[in-house]
């Protein structure tokens, strides 16, 4: 077994698995610990500009890479877009959002680094996950530029085997020789990555979870009753 | 009609020597601890001032409370949609600051410094990030009995449409001390406002409590309570606030910051509401007859109506009992001499107040003041406390029900003077604010003497009666399973940490979807 198949052939599953098992467990014995852990008590003008750019370029960013990787390349055809335009809207929305996610990440990060009250507060996983978050953008910006040379060559094959490499994988048929032509860089965001779901349920990330869409249609008041009858 | 039981308290504030007894005991008993240093659930503020943390009474700043929306009951810092997306950044949250750094002092250097010419001294240090705070700017109590400036304190919402400028004058100031904590509201904001759902009113004595599992440090509870009595810890990233005492009131003993209270000025008691008619009563166009709402929301606990449904809702005989007796339900229904604190935020709050009078009596000596007809007390029109403060502060500016009490108060005063000096019953002090001589009895045994036993009416929470077999609590204590209550559902543990065949009729739930239920529906 070489590197390449420890990395992209069982590495996949190993970040998986412990995103997803590590996720439970940690919501059933450690309800307590899960939690966005806001700052905001000790800073607000930063994490204003910060959070609320972070959040929206790492929400799309996400939303974006699940849409385009584990999306069918025959059902983009399908639909009639085709390789190129998948690129082109691919790079331009990677590369906006990606920008965006970054001017926030990086004041989060000059926040947490050098406002003393958040700097104290912070847990040795939260600078971590932070930086490594921001480490996976950097890589990830820099794959545009190669990206947008494969798209100027009408190059689609790179986007193709990616998207087709990560449906065999979650099928349970990861094939890492399909990354054979892809470029380091690409590799290197791929490691960067899944390490991201590796780390996932030892941060504060494992918030995303609880994202709190049901408060919409919410009553306002909540009573509860001490005792149950028994059934 | 739906009748509810809510554990309740009043402050007599014209009793309140500001000595911050119950904050402190409080602080023992709950915030002691990393996170929430910072964190007074019970607190004292010198008034007038822009109390703790700084300016919490100007929802103008930050949109605490409730408001109404074309006639609809809404959050004032926006709707559920706006709630959301303003989860990233909370623009209406306070900052440590607007509370206060919380510090320590380096007392070791007091015990360790070398021989010096100087007496060594213990300078202080954050207690957030352990650095060195050169001078400490506020405090937990800074205004304390009137510190500082006027200017500063000022700023305090209640001097709204007053002419404030006269009372920084020496002459003209005024002063009274204003004990706050949770209100355990009626239509609470926090609850509303939570993303989680984790903020829950206990169905069977209505106290407002976070279910630290379920709490996301979505914060948006710190901000939509009025009072600001919701609190960040910054150590667990949960909210916390004032529990009512409930370990302690369950087993019919009054919260910690009552017992201690030194000048006997808090009273706990049920009282009972109608839950069908709150969002009704809560959405009362104007501000000024909210007062008059909230009164109309409680029952009657001797009304033959109101106990035949009571029964019907489940409230245990003892709670009825309890009402019927309570101290509560006298101060604020029978004599009208206690009244809840910003009405218009519109929260139905729980701790009601009765307004303190002020003092006259070197105005007095001085011939400076107009007297009632016994020729020492005086009229209410010359107490030193503008009404209108009063007024701001308790019942959204309506002045007419703060005389009343403020009289009513007075001429209990007359009653008992003229008793004890000329030894005859004076009844036309009485009959002016409307009181009878039983009534007047009543409130000088409540009011004035206010035994342990008259202010402390607290019915048990029975837990026997929940439990098959209440033996079983044995062993409940000292050794546990591990990792107690810290399951999805104590049904479906990933790992059981109890084996569910075997007996054991331990019937609490610490959540359960069965348990949850919203106050627009019926159960």
């Amino acid at each position: 077994m070489n590197l390449t198949n420890l990395i992209f052939g069982i590495y996949p599953y190993i970040a998986l698995t412990t995103f997803l098992v590590g996720s439970v467990i940690r919501f059933d014995r450690e309800q307590y610990t899960w939690k966005a852990d806001s700052s905001q008590l000790f800073e607000k003008e930063q994490l204003q500009k910060g959070s609320i750019l972070f959040h929206i370029g790492v929400l799309a960013l996400f939303m974006g890479h699940f849409a385009g990787l584990v999306t069918p390349h025959s059902w983009f055809l399908g639909w009639g877009v085709s390789d190129m335009m998948h690129q082109v809207v691919a790079i331009s929305a990677g590369a906006a959002f990606g920008s965006l996610c970054m001017m926030g990440g990086v004041i989060l990060w000059k926040r947490r680094m050098y406002n003393s009250r958040v700097r104290s507060n912070s847990r040795f996983m939260d600078i971590f996950i932070l930086n490594w978050i921001l480490v996976t953008l950097g890589i990830g910006l820099l794959t545009i530029p190669v990206s947008i040379y494969h798209a100027f060559n009408g190059d689609a094959s790179v986007m193709i085997a990616l998207a087709e490499w990560v449906q065999g994988m979650l099928l349970l048929n990861a094939n890492p020789e399909m990354l054979t032509g892809v470029g380091f860089i690409y590799k290197l965001h791929l490691f960067l990555g899944m390490t991201v779901f590796f780390l996932f349920p030892f941060t504060r990330l494992v918030h995303v979870w609880s994202a709190p869409f049901s408060y919409v249609w919410r009553p306002y008041q909540l009573v509860r009753t001490k005792f149950v009858k028994r059934r | 009609m739906k009748v509810r039981a809510n554990f309740s308290l009043v402050f007599n504030l014209d009793k309140c020597i500001g000595c911050h007894t119950c904050s402190v005991t409080c602080k023992n008993v709950w915030t002691n601890r990393k996170g929430v240093e910072y964190a007074w659930f019970n607190n004292v503020e010198s008034k007038p001032g822009v109390g703790y943390p700084k300016n919490w009474e100007d929802q103008e700043q930050w949109n605490g409370g409730w408001e109404l929306v074309n006639g609809k009951l809404q959050l004032k810092s926006g709707n559920r949609r706006n709630i959301l997306r303003n989860i990233f950044m909370n623009p209406n949250m306070p900052t440590i600051d607007d509370y206060y750094e919380p510090f320590t002092y380096d007392y070791a250097v007091l015990q360790n410094s070398p021989l010096l010419e100087a007496t060594p001294t213990a300078r202080p240090r954050s207690l957030i990030d352990g650095q060195r705070m050169e001078k400490i700017e506020w405090g937990p109590n800074w205004e304390d009995d009137l510190g500082g400036k006027f200017k500063m304190r000022g700023q305090d919402a209640n001097f709204a449409d007053m002419e404030k400028q006269v009372y920084a004058e020496f002459e003209q100031t005024f002063h009274m001390y204003l004990p706050r904590m949770c209100n355990h509201c009626v239509n609470p904001a926090c609850v509303a406002a939570c993303p989680s759902g984790s903020i829950y009113k206990r169905a069977e004595d209505g106290i407002v409590l976070v279910d630290q599992d379920k709490c996301r440090s979505w914060r948006m509870c710190i901000s939509a309570c009025p009072y600001k009595k919701m609190f960040y810890n910054w150590e667990s990233g949960k909210a916390e606030k004032c529990t009512g005492c409930y370990p302690r009131v369950e087993s019919g003993l009054p919260t910690v910051c009552s017992e201690s209270c030194v000048g006997r000025i808090r009273y706990n008691g049920v009282m009972l509401y109608d839950a069908d008619r709150i969002e009704e009563l809560a959405s009362i166009p104007d501000d000024q007859d909210l007062y008059q709402a909230q009164l109309d929301l409680f029952l009657d606990p001797n009304d033959p109506d109101v106990i035949k449904q009571a029964k019907e809702d489940g409230i245990p005989e003892s709670w009825m009992e309890a009402a019927r007796q309570s101290p509560i339900y006298k101060l604020i229904v029978d004599w009208k001499v206690a009244f809840p604190l910003h009405p218009e935020f519109r929260t139905m709050p729980m701790v009601w107040y009765v307004p303190p009078l002020s003092p006259v009596q070197s105005q007095i000596d001085q011939g400076n003041i107009e007297l009632s007809q016994d020729g020492m007390i005086p009229k209410i029109e010359s107490l030193r406390l503008p009404i209108q403060y009063l007024a701001n502060m308790l019942t959204a500016g309506k002045e007419e029900p703060i005389v009343l009490a403020l009289k009513r108060m007075i001429a209990m005063r007359s009653f008992y003077r003229s008793l004890n000096v000329d030894g005859e019953t004076n009844l036309a002090v009485l009959e002016e604010v409307g009181l009878n001589e039983d009534q007047v009895r009543d409130m000088y045994r409540y009011m004035a003497i206010a035994n342990y036993e008259d202010r402390f009416v607290i019915p048990t929470s029975h837990e026997e009666l929940h439990q098959e077999d209440f033996h079983s609590f044995q062993g409940q204590n000292g050794f546990s399973f591990g990792n107690d209550g810290c399951s999805i559902s104590p049904e479906a543990s990933l790992f059981p940490d109890k084996r569910k065949s075997t007996g054991d009729n331990l019937e609490f739930v610490r959540y359960h979807p069965a348990a949850k239920r919203s106050d627009g529906e019926k159960a």
